[in-house]
């Protein structure tokens, strides 16, 4: 598309970026079939063309208000828009221009700044969010429900992995996260039994933490970028030392995982590492698939059942639009004897989309309603899902038990 | 309104506090930060910004907006998905754009009956989806079915690539429920194959919203076909796949699509879609057969001994369903993934005898050396539907100029070789001028006579599809004067 960039970011990084992607634009439309806040709220500005359109006119030096804001904060990141675009239009490198340039032109009012710094203090910082979870429980009944709705349903035991004990010669790293080790420590937990069999040790670093995609998407750059440099510097002698991989079950911080070398791209210390750690970042199904051998003799072991347990799995924006992994974590499931009832408009998004939940409830939770009428449709007996916020988000709304998949891996292999 | 344009002239603030009366503020737009995202579809050359955009959630509202434009004397222009390529739904500066985008439910599937009944914003691929456990689906399949919408497919009377077996739009709707521009509510065609009296039906289908406002569509639904399978061929030289589609044709073959892409098409989309698509090839022919697996059999043994007979250097059958998909998803995407190639590309959309295929891509090579602008080709190759995509790039002064003439060339030529300006994608904006090479001066007064006993004002979609004979005179004047037109610089359209 024919864009006119204005004098105040011509010359940027940014203005170049930008501009580079909307020339791969043909404004065809394709993208709204498949964004899911267009699919519910029917108007152009609320999709992604309209969205690039919007960007365009700040690009283009038109005044902005809160109307473009808005229209900006409504999109989920999800990428269904980029599966979908035949133009190969790099849709989020751009929404992160768009979304940068309005708050700069217009910076927020007071209560969202105060709600968005909360967010960026405590939820990537496990000290602090752990108690919370905790204090949280305690306080259930006097949260407002979009925030109740994220607490597991009892506390568990927060568990952390063993430091690396040289069980095995072959080591991946795990990452422990934010949010995931207050939430539910059991799936790198289940992560490690389950590679433990296949003559892989999988340990977590402790000094490594959030993966920097929260205070990211929250248009924090400089903290998101103090969150890869951390946890590359905590990650990097073990990979010196020989841990093959990193190994991220949450598959929303391994998407940002994977973006390190473009985000550090420009940071002289910091290029080649990041670049390396990429490179190195693996979802959990990638290792299974390289290890099938290994696997399909431990699988070929399970006694077939009678009546398999009936799972809906709810492959994660992150997974399918992100990581582009599709179809690979349902026949994991099936060889493991699991039955997969059949997900209509498994391409759209929970409503989960990191702090979107918290932002945007009231479309988050219409969207979530959505899902789990889906999910619920072929009557499974649980539901799996591969990122955790997808699995706190899903599990606030249904009577199933919502499990990382590795969980029924590791389950059916004990 | 028959020899002049018509004068429109409502402020913009009267009209939003009017119909601020009727919607609630969720449904209306106003201000330009909004408004700008809607001043084009998918032919994004043509842009204009309206004075509203009118987003309604039932038929009252829609019923109270037309109302409050016909008392004021408001242009109306029906927008569905925005996905058209002829400039349809793009603006009019002193009206309002009415989205139907939020009329997206489907409302009834009856397979006893085949059919069903579904919003104009129901988008195409969904109709076939809600029918597929019952074994049916609805069959015009637009390149941009994904995300192009039924009320958009009727306005246009939408093809796809398997219309040459199963029709157009118009073909394969039952009924209507219209709202007129007066705001009243009529209904025209029912579930029974055939009504008495003039076919109003076929009349509605392509009029390109400006007899009024549909509000919801009754479709005929098929049984999805046993088997489906396609051969891919590929040949050394265009002219030669062009005899091939003729001679198919000739052998008294109805495939259920024939589908022609060049060397410049196969290269766009084969990184996007990997279907395996022969990149030496001057152009590959893709024919489907369906039917039960013994008709398919036989067709697809008949089908390939005519395109060896024409010259075919490699033929490929799918040998699954996936491959299958995977061949037409190539097709299907053509047009984007050219994107890929191009930063801008005009496609155009004439329709020739299928035995002057060949003529005309000889023509188009030249056209290409004359306008010094490439242009990859994309056909609808069984029933002479040609979407040549001419490459350019906005940004570069003069380069749109060259591909508007370009096309319009393509346009004229296809008239001459007996063909006309449109096969699938409507007159809209874009061919509104090559309407006066398509249609005699009296041809066009019953086109006007025939609109006006819709809509006397001329407020639905006005300066679309229909030129008025003002214009025509203008456009002639400057035809003759070619190359010697006096104040280039001015806007004449």
């Amino acid at each position: 598309m024919d864009t006119r960039l204005a004098d105040f970011v011509r010359d940027t990084p940014d203005g170049q970026e930008a501009a580079a992607i909307l020339r791969a634009c043909v404004h065809c439309g394709f993208c709204t079939a498949t964004c899911p806040t267009y699919q519910l709220l029917g108007d152009e500005l609320d999709g992604p063309r309209g969205r690039i359109y919007l960007i365009k006119q700040v690009l283009e030096g038109h005044p902005v208000s809160e109307k473009t804001r808005l229209h900006l904060d409504r999109c989920l990141t999800c990428r269904a828009c980029e599966t979908t675009c035949p133009s190969g239009v790099n849709y989020v490198h751009l929404l992160d221009i768009g979304r940068r340039l309005v708050d700069e032109k217009l910076p927020r009012p007071l209560a969202q700044s105060v709600l968005r710094g909360l967010l960026r203090a405590t939820l990537p910082r496990p000290a602090i969010f752990a108690p919370a979870v905790k204090l949280g429980s305690l306080l259930r009944p006097f949260l407002p429900a979009s925030l109740a709705d994220k607490l597991p349903p009892e506390s568990s035991p927060a568990t952390r992995l063993r430091p690396p004990g040289g069980r095995h010669r072959r080591r991946m790293l795990g990452l422990a996260g934010c949010v995931q080790t207050a939430l539910a420590p059991n799936i790198n937990a289940a992560a490690a039994r389950l590679l433990d069999r296949l003559g892989i040790e999988f340990f977590e670093e402790r000094n490594a933490g959030c993966c920097g995609a929260l205070r990211f998407h929250l248009n924090d750059l400089a903290a998101a970028k103090k969150d890869m440099c951390r946890n590359i510097d905590a990650w990097w002698p073990h990979l010196e030392a020989g841990a093959e991989a990193i190994v991220v079950t949450a598959s929303g911080c391994a998407v940002q995982v994977r973006d390190y070398g473009r985000l550090l791209a420009d940071d002289a210390a910091y290029a080649d590492k990041a670049a390396k750690i990429s490179a190195l970042c693996r979802d959990p199904s990638d290792v299974l698939l390289a290890e099938s051998e290994a696997l399909s003799a431990l699988l070929g072991a399970i006694a077939a059942k009678e009546k398999p347990r009936k799972v809906a799995f709810h492959s994660p924006c992150t997974l399918q639009h992100g990581l582009q992994i599709r179809g690979v974590i349902e026949g994991l499931l099936r060889a493991a004897g699991y039955e997969l009832t059949p997900v209509s408009d498994a391409h759209l998004c929970c409503g989960s989309a990191g702090t979107y939940s918290l932002l945007q409830p009231a479309l988050s939770q219409r969207l979530r309603q959505n899902k789990l009428a889906a999910l619920h449709d072929g009557l499974p007996t649980v539901i799996a899902t591969a990122n955790i916020g997808c699995l706190s988000h899903l599990q606030a709304g249904s009577v199933l038990p919502v499990q990382h998949w590795i969980e029924l891996l590791d389950e059916a292999l004990s | 309104m028959t020899s002049s344009e018509p004068v429109f002239k409502t402020s913009r603030q009267l009209l939003a506090e009017r119909l601020k009366g009727t919607l609630p503020a969720r449904c209306l737009l106003v201000d330009d930060e909004e408004l700008r995202p809607y001043e084009c579809d998918g032919l994004t050359a043509y842009r204009q910004l309206p004075l509203a955009v009118c987003l309604p959630e039932n038929e009252a509202q829609v019923i109270d907006i037309l109302r409050t434009c016909h008392q004021l004397g408001v242009p109306v222009v029906a927008r569905g998905a925005g996905t058209g390529l002829s400039g349809g739904a793009m603006p009019h500066a002193e009206g309002v754009v009415l989205s139907l985008a939020r009329f997206n439910r489907i409302l009834r599937v009856d397979p006893k009956a085949r059919l069903a009944v579904v919003q104009p914003g129901v988008r195409n691929l969904a109709v076939s989806e809600a029918a597929a456990p019952h074994g049916l689906y609805y069959a015009p399949d637009p390149s941009s079915q994904i995300a192009c919408t039924l009320g958009g497919n009727v306005a246009e009377n939408s093809g796809g690539v398997h219309c040459l077996k199963y029709g157009l739009t118009v073909h394969n709707v039952l009924r209507l429920r219209v709202v007129s521009v007066e705001g009243e509510v009529f209904e025209i065609g029912s579930e029974a194959p055939d009504s008495p009296g003039y076919d109003l039906l076929a009349l509605m289908i392509g009029s390109e919203g400006m007899l009024g406002i549909v509000t919801e569509v009754t479709v005929k639904l098929v049984p999805r076909p046993e088997l489906a399978r396609v051969v891919m061929a590929s040949f050394d030289e265009v002219a030669k796949a062009g005899e091939a589609v003729a001679a198919i044709i000739a052998a008294g073959i109805i495939p259920a699509g024939l589908e022609m892409m060049d060397k410049a098409a196969t290269a766009a989309v084969e990184p996007y879609v990997k279907a395996g698509y022969d990149l030496a090839a001057a152009a590959i022919l893709l024919c489907e057969s369906d039917g039960t697996p013994e008709e398919v059999g036989e067709e697809i043994a008949r089908v390939t001994e005519v395109l060896s007979a024409a010259g075919a250097r490699e033929l490929r059958v799918s040998q699954t369903e996936a491959e299958r998909l995977r061949f037409w998803a190539g097709r299907k995407a053509a047009f984007p993934a050219v994107g890929r190639i191009t930063p801008d590309y005009y496609c155009m959309d004439g329709t020739i005898p299928r035995k002057r295929l060949a003529e005309m891509l000889a023509a188009i090579v030249g056209m290409e050396e004359k306008y010094g602008l490439r242009c990859a080709n994309v056909f609808h190759a069984g029933d002479g539907n040609l979407h040549p995509l001419i490459m350019y790039d906005a940004a570069i002064a003069g380069e749109w100029q060259r591909a508007e003439s370009f096309g319009a060339e393509i346009l004229e030529l296809s008239v001459a070789l007996g063909g006309s300006i449109t096969g699938e994608h409507g007159v809209g904006i874009e061919k509104i001028a090559q309407m006066c090479v398509q249609y005699k001066t009296p041809e066009l007064q019953t086109f006007h006579r025939l609109k006006t006993a819709f809509d006397e004002r001329g407020l639905l979609n006005p300066g679309k599809a229909v030129p008025s004979l003002h214009r025509c005179a203008e456009y002639g004047r400057m035809h003759v004067h070619q190359g010697a037109i006096k104040f280039p610089e001015l806007d004449r359209f």
